[in-house]
């Protein structure tokens, strides 16, 4: 088995400890999306204030892979300005999608995605609250 | 009938190429998703090869000797089915591309011809999403509404709850006869006889049933019955829709456009005789060959010994299956087929059969396109392993040495 090279340890860490989860009342979730293939159900909030992402809160009932995804970008972006976010959300999904590699530096504990992209059918579970939360950020400008 | 050797598991598996074939840095292949889509014989592999090498042409048009050859073999496929089915007249056998398009026929024609605002379709709460989103949209565009049969916790109809609705103005109840997720196989005949008792047709979803057990529609009276070739070793993109004649005859068209038609003028047109009315334009022909000849081994083979075989090893999987700490079987009928959800504390569906595949087992995780009934269950996902005539105690002992290890795997904390 070459789980090492998906199911790497921090990834399992995220998974049965996810960062900034949080229970989300029905109706409550700016954005609220479930993966029609498989199930997986993401809500997501998201607090911006002064061109900062503020604050982030996911409740995740899916896989490890999309748990440890959610956590580990939450983990990544709340306190940075909304362009850099944005911006890190395009490239993050773009390498997910086979496009630029971004570095071990510049992806931390996100490096262990990397991974999945050999995946291709694990690719949305990974992608998913990256979607939700550039859905959020397009509430929040409009 | 002619004599036939008693069921081999070992040498039927032989037959299918695929299953010898290794996966995942040369894993031997362990196919537990026939729920999904079995795999293909090598009668029905090189019937295929034959069809495009020696007939390929357009069927009921054209008078050269390919389109004939053709014509004639396609047809032979619905006396065929007819036959594997127990109609007593092929022309209550209409080609689709699968059981979803069979039952979207019957919602889109029969039901808008038939419903009223008021009237009721009465679903079960375990349908396939399938017999469910063709008539959410039949009810949407004549007004009628949908009721559904519960299911208990062991994941068996409600009878009770069944009569109750009968009550109603019923038109029509739509049934799976075997459940892809619970396995379950439900009482159609008696459904099917209270549901005439009160005036109703009857659909049966027969997508599982058909290619595991005998049936006779004609003792089961049931109305309508949709099945796919390509989950009893057929190719994909062809299927069944079974109508008694009259209904059929009564029915508009469905589709239209060429072979449906008997003649066409610039105003308006006229209809072919039955089956062709529901057969528009050049139809799945090497498909329906495919399903002939898929026919055709089933009725070489001893298909009670199969069944029983297949019974076997469902209660065999079950039994090793709760050797696994924290699994929960979902669906425990008294009457079942080898469809076998279950889900693991601790462990993601998604992750069990991510884990499974890197052993070469092939299993299915997600709703199974039965989200209300998934939902029901309180889960937003289940993993299952579905059986096939093909498979052996080794596949479930692979299986289930591969879920301890992801159990083991996911157990330890970081």
């Amino acid at each position: 088995m070459h789980l090492d090279e998906i199911y790497q340890e921090i990834i399992l860490d995220h998974y049965k400890h996810p960062r900034h989860f949080g229970k989300i009342p029905d109706g409550q979730a700016m954005v609220d999306e479930e993966n029609p293939t498989c199930g997986d159900h993401i809500k997501l909030n998201a607090a911006v204030a002064d061109g900062t992402l503020l604050d982030v809160v996911v409740e995740c009932a899916g896989c490890a892979i999309c748990t440890a995804s959610s956590s580990m970008m939450a983990e990544k972006v709340i306190g940075r300005p909304v362009a850099e976010v944005r911006d890190l959300i395009a490239r993050f999904n773009g390498m997910m999608r086979g496009g630029a590699e971004l570095s071990d530096d510049e992806l931390g504990d996100l490096t262990a995605l990397k991974g999945v992209r050999k995946y291709p059918l694990r690719i949305k579970c990974c992608t998913m609250a990256w979607h939700g939360l550039d859905a959020a950020l397009n509430q929040l400008k409009a | 009938m002619t004599s036939v050797l008693p069921f081999d598991a070992e040498a039927f598996r032989a037959r299918f190429p695929i299953l010898g074939q290794p996966v995942r840095d040369g894993k031997p292949l362990v196919y537990l998703d026939s729920a999904a889509t079995t795999q293909k014989p090598v009668e029905v592999l090189d019937n295929q090869r034959d069809y495009y090498t020696t007939m390929n042409a357009n069927v009921h048009r054209g008078i050269h000797r390919l389109a004939e050859l053709a014509t004639e073999h396609y047809e032979n496929a619905r006396v065929k089915v007819a036959r594997f089915i127990g109609a007593p007249d092929p022309r209550s056998i209409v080609f689709t591309r699968g059981t979803t398009e069979a039952i979207n026929l019957v919602a889109q024609s029969w039901g808008r011809a038939h419903l009223t605002p008021g009237d009721t379709v009465v679903l079960t709460a375990m349908e396939h999403h399938s017999n469910i989103v063709p008539w959410q949209l039949v009810a949407a565009t004549t007004g009628a509404k949908l009721a559904y049969i519960p299911f208990t916790p062991e994941g068996e109809l409600d009878l009770a709850a069944f009569e109750r609705l009968m009550q109603g103005p019923v038109k029509l109840v739509a049934l799976t006869h075997m459940s892809n997720v619970l396995g379950t196989i439900n009482p159609v005949e008696s459904i099917i006889a209270a549901a005439h008792r009160a005036g109703a047709v009857v659909l049966v979803d027969g997508a599982q049933s058909v290619p595991f057990m005998p049936i006779d529609v004609a003792a089961m009276d049931c109305d309508f019955l949709a099945f796919s070739g390509h989950k009893m070793m057929a190719p994909t993109g062809i299927g069944v829709l079974y109508a008694k004649p009259a209904l059929l005859e009564a029915m508009p068209p469905f589709l239209g456009g060429g072979e449906m038609i008997s003649k066409v003028t610039l105003e308006s047109s006229t209809w072919a005789e039955i089956p062709h009315k529901f057969e528009a334009g050049t139809p799945n022909i090497a498909g329906t060959i495919g399903l002939g000849a898929a026919i055709d081994v089933y009725e070489a083979m001893d298909r009670d010994g199969a069944r029983r075989h297949e019974e076997a090893l469902t209660a065999y999987a079950i039994e090793r299956l709760m050797e696994v700490d924290g699994l929960i079987l979902r669906g425990r009928a008294a009457r079942r087929g080898g469809a076998v959800s279950f889900s693991i504390a601790g462990v993601h569906p998604h992750d069990i059969a991510h884990f499974v595949d890197q052993d070469g087992i092939a299993v299915r995780a997600g709703h199974m396109c039965a989200q209300p009934l998934i939902r029901q269950l309180g889960e937003t996902a289940l993993t299952r392993a579905s059986l096939y005539f093909y498979n052996t105690r080794a596949d479930i002992d692979a299986l289930v040495a591969s879920l301890l290890r992801v159990k083991r795997f996911f157990d330890r904390a970081p």
